[in-house]
């Protein structure tokens, strides 16, 4: 009742003049409280307590998990992260090996998809005919959307002999360098780096081919006029010109990496190991959360996966923030353009 | 003086040939590495195109009716199908969008059309977080807050963290979306006199409904493919089970199980599972990808 009196008093000057005041994204100034008014006040309330929803998630996500792993980090302290068994009889608990394993298949998975996927990226913005580029432009995306679980099926059945033969190889022929020894098992590390670097790649090449094609036509131009072959105006103008883009692009694809948990848990092997062979099983930090979850029998031990995924949680949130703070100035950028 | 002439045209040619075979160099290297990057954008590809094959190959062969309408036969006895998984699938990823879209969509709407500054970039920055964070880490937030909290392992539970997934998700991509309807479109109708309750329920949202439906279709696909959440939250379950607060089967879950089992046929059921997943997905993303390259140009 008392809306609808109040209503035409209050409303009718604020909506007039409200489109007069407001320019680009600027929030409408004063007139936006006499607006919100009835059920503009109530929708405004839903969309913003939706908001609120997912920074309450995220606070009360940390929240838990700091909880729940607190028990395991209050007794071993800087231990678990050191530490180097994970004995569930003895209830001991340490996640260095899980934490080697998790950066060094992230890292190899790099060394194999950065190079793959800018030269990629580089085919599809520069040097293929739009024909070409868009078809091919679709497949290395649609490769991002398949689950990790059929990646991972096809990891074991497929990659996995196919590895095998290779680290056979390796093995015969220098298997006297300390990251080739060992026996080719197939499952491990490697095999393991493979199938990140396939879920990484579509990351890197499809950011990396919009940095390319932000870069201004008149850079290229000027390089070219100047004598220079299309890899060297490739090599020396357009990649630095777009290096914070890729740079970001490499980081996120780094954060995925190190979480990925099902088609690395399949075919890694899950042995808590330290080895420097790249032929080896071993385990990263979501792999073990996951395969030794339906195990845990007592409290700490838990505890101690929880405070895993917590340090996993650390560890891909920092990643996160690094390749955002370089990925900005880019999507400013673009955005303004 | 004529031998000073000689030498200098000496001179020049050796430069000359010095310079050709620098250009020469660079040539080779120009094709060489623009080789290099097209063998690289053909390997990109080539995995799909082997993934696919392989998958299509595998599954062709292990497909049939009893896949969708049969329980499990015993382990190690021939025979059976995942029809609860499907069935587990289905319910959990409905219930997840349920709430994870709308949710999204209006958080989204928030974001484009009524942030407050520092509010605004509060939310989109936990948003970030979120969808940053390995799907695992959700799982585990899935289990302690409500699998030890309410009654146990249950498809609500696993529909609650894959809606926690889409959410943020969902949330970004409306933003993005709602921040393309151009400011006039909002002005015209404030103008008229119209709310902005109503400005963004009747004017903003359909004129972005092509890119909102993407991004909810896309949401969805990401919700549909999780596996990691659910072994957290609903378990898994060898029986037949509708009942959203019990223990649910999930494609996903199963075919994991059934790839890490030592039998053959069920090897292949998760072959056959997994063909039925991808094409779902594939086929979500590819009719909202061409959607969206066919709505400009409407």
């Amino acid at each position: 009742m008392q809306t609808e009196i109040r209503r035409p008093v209050v409303l009718e000057p604020s909506v007039g003049s409200t489109p007069l005041v407001r320019t680009g994204a600027e929030p409408p100034p004063r007139s936006r409280r006499a607006m919100t008014a009835g059920p503009d006040r109530i929708f405004e309330i839903v969309v913003l307590s939706a908001s609120l929803l997912i920074s309450v998630l995220a606070i009360l996500l940390l929240a838990t998990i700091v909880e729940r792993g607190s028990e395991a980090l209050a007794q071993f302290g800087l231990g678990f992260v050191t530490g180097t068994t994970w004995n569930p009889v003895t209830k001991e608990f340490g996640v260095l090996p899980a934490i080697y394993g998790t950066v060094v298949t992230a890292v190899l998975a790099l060394i194999l998809a950065v190079p793959i996927g800018i030269g990629a990226a580089i085919f599809l913005a520069e040097l293929a005919p739009r024909w070409l580029a868009q078809p091919v432009s679709f497949l290395i995306e649609m490769l991002a959307a398949i689950p990790s679980v059929i990646i991972g099926l096809w990891g074991l059945f497929v990659v996995v002999p196919v590895v095998r033969q290779v680290e056979s190889f390796l093995g015969h022929n220098v298997g006297f360098l300390p990251i080739f020894s060992g026996p080719a098992f197939g499952i491990g590390v490697l095999s393991a780096s493979v199938l990140l670097a396939i879920m990484v790649l579509p990351i890197i090449t499809a950011i990396t081919r919009d940095v390319i094609r932000v870069v201004p036509m008149s850079q290229r131009e000027a390089m070219l006029a100047l004598g220079a072959t299309q890899w060297e105006t490739i090599a020396r103008v357009v990649l630095p010109y777009g290096r914070n883009g890729i740079v970001g692009a490499v980081i996120l694809a780094l954060g995925r990496a190190l979480g990925e948990t099902l088609a690395v848990s399949m075919i890694i092997g899950n042995t808590f190991k330290i080895s420097p062979s790249i032929f080896s099983p071993a385990t990263t930090l979501a792999s073990l959360i996951a395969t030794q979850f339906r195990e845990a029998d007592s409290a700490i031990y838990l505890s101690a996966l929880m405070a895993a995924a917590l340090v996993l949680f650390g560890i891909t949130v920092i990643v996160n923030i690094m390749a955002r703070l370089l990925t900005w100035r880019l999507s400013a950028f673009s955005s303004g353009s | 003086m004529a031998t000073q002439t000689i030498s200098l045209g000496k001179r020049a040619s050796s430069i000359e040939r010095e310079l050709s075979s620098i250009d020469r160099r660079r040539r080779i290297m120009d094709l060489t590495m623009r080789g290099l990057c097209s063998l690289a954008a053909l390997l990109g590809a080539g995995a799909l195109f082997l993934l696919v094959i392989h998958v299509v190959v595998n599954g062709v062969a292990a497909l049939s009716i009893p896949l969708f309408t049969e329980m499990p036969a015993p382990i190690g006895t021939p025979g059976g199908g995942m029809a609860h998984a499907f069935v587990g699938s289905i319910i959990i990823v409905g219930l997840a969008c349920l709430w994870g879209i709308p949710a999204g969509l209006l958080a989204g709407i928030y974001l484009a059309d009524y942030q407050t500054p520092r509010l605004g970039g509060f939310v989109r920055f936990t948003a970030d977080v979120l969808t940053g964070i390995p799907s695992i880490v959700f799982g585990i937030f899935g289990y302690i807050l409500v699998v030890t909290r309410f009654g146990g392992f249950s498809g609500l539970a696993a529909a609650f963290t894959l809606g926690v997934i889409t959410l943020p998700i969902v949330a970004r991509t409306t933003e993005e979306t709602l921040r393309l309807v151009p400011h006039e479109l909002r002005e015209a109708a404030l103008a008229l006199g119209v709310r902005r309750w109503r400005v963004v329920l009747s004017i903003v949202l359909p004129t972005a409904r092509a890119g909102l439906i993407t991004g909810a279709m896309l949401a969805l696909a990401r919700a549909a493919g999780e596996t990691a959440p659910l072994i957290f939250t609903t378990l898994g379950n060898n029986f037949w089970n509708v009942d959203p607060t019990r223990p649910m089967a999930a494609v996903t879950l199963t075919i994991f199980q059934y790839a890490i089992w030592p039998y053959k046929n069920l090897h292949e059921q998760a072959w056959a599972a997994s063909l039925i997943l991808l094409l779902v997905v594939l086929l979500i993303n590819l009719t909202v990808r061409l959607a969206a390259r066919s709505a400009p140009s409407r």
